[in-house]
């Protein structure tokens, strides 16, 4: 079992409150919606440019939909 | 799936097939006779030909039935694909340098030209199975 990344996200809850599909959202910011789902679900840890992508594409921070837990 | 993960599924599973499909006929050509006989040239020649060939034409039909079920999915590839094609590369490449090595250990022993071929031929046949696998497997599991 792949160990899940300790960077953790809010695009998901994100996303439903601004009613926006996973399609809608992996088109806006140029992924295949499988990319998405993976990164939804902690199994796939976006690239820098990609996080700024989705950040924006909500219009938030970074910090906003991105969690990286303290030691 | 995504088009490059049905690739990658479609390599493995030709690499498999094709690496059995080498041993068999190879062994029969031997007849129980020593191995180093058997003409392996053309069996080679045509099994990596025909790899090649059966992989591209595996990957266009699947393309093309995926295509009809989500047409917007087709030949689509994004950092993740690309991420993933390193990893499986980077684990790959470690069979094609244990094969280099065992290429020159049979060189300076002077073995048949049968096992040096063999070595090199298994080293890329396990460099791209291995390299599949982790790639199906990170494709399916995750890779962060």
């Amino acid at each position: 079992m792949v160990k899940p990344t300790r960077v953790t996200n809010s695009i998901r809850e994100t996303r439903d409150d601004d009613g926006m599909t996973q399609a809608d959202l992996a088109r806006t910011v140029g992924v295949t919606r499988q990319t998405l789902i993976a990164i939804e679900q902690g199994r796939y840890s976006p690239s820098l440019e990609l996080a700024f992508q989705l950040a924006r594409a909500f219009g938030v921070g970074l910090d906003d939909l991105f969690d990286y837990p303290g030691e | 799936m995504v088009y490059e993960e049905r690739n990658a599924w479609a390599g493995l599973i030709v690499s498999i097939i094709a690496v059995t499909v080498y041993v068999v006929v190879v062994v029969q050509q031997a007849g129980g006779g020593p191995l180093v006989e058997v003409d392996w040239v053309p069996i080679m020649l045509w099994i990596i030909g025909g790899g090649i060939v059966v992989t591209i034409v595996v990957s266009i039909l699947w393309g093309i039935i995926a295509g009809m079920r989500d047409p917007d999915g087709v030949g689509k590839s994004d950092q993740r694909d690309r991420d993933i094609a390193h990893m499986s590369t980077r684990v790959g490449q470690a069979f094609l340098v244990i094969a280099g090595l065992g290429v020159i250990v049979l060189c300076a022993v002077q073995a048949d030209w049968f096992w040096i071929a063999q070595t090199m031929f298994f080293g890329f046949a396990l460099s791209s199975i291995i390299g599949g696998v982790a790639s199906v497997i990170a494709y399916r599991r995750g890779l962060v």
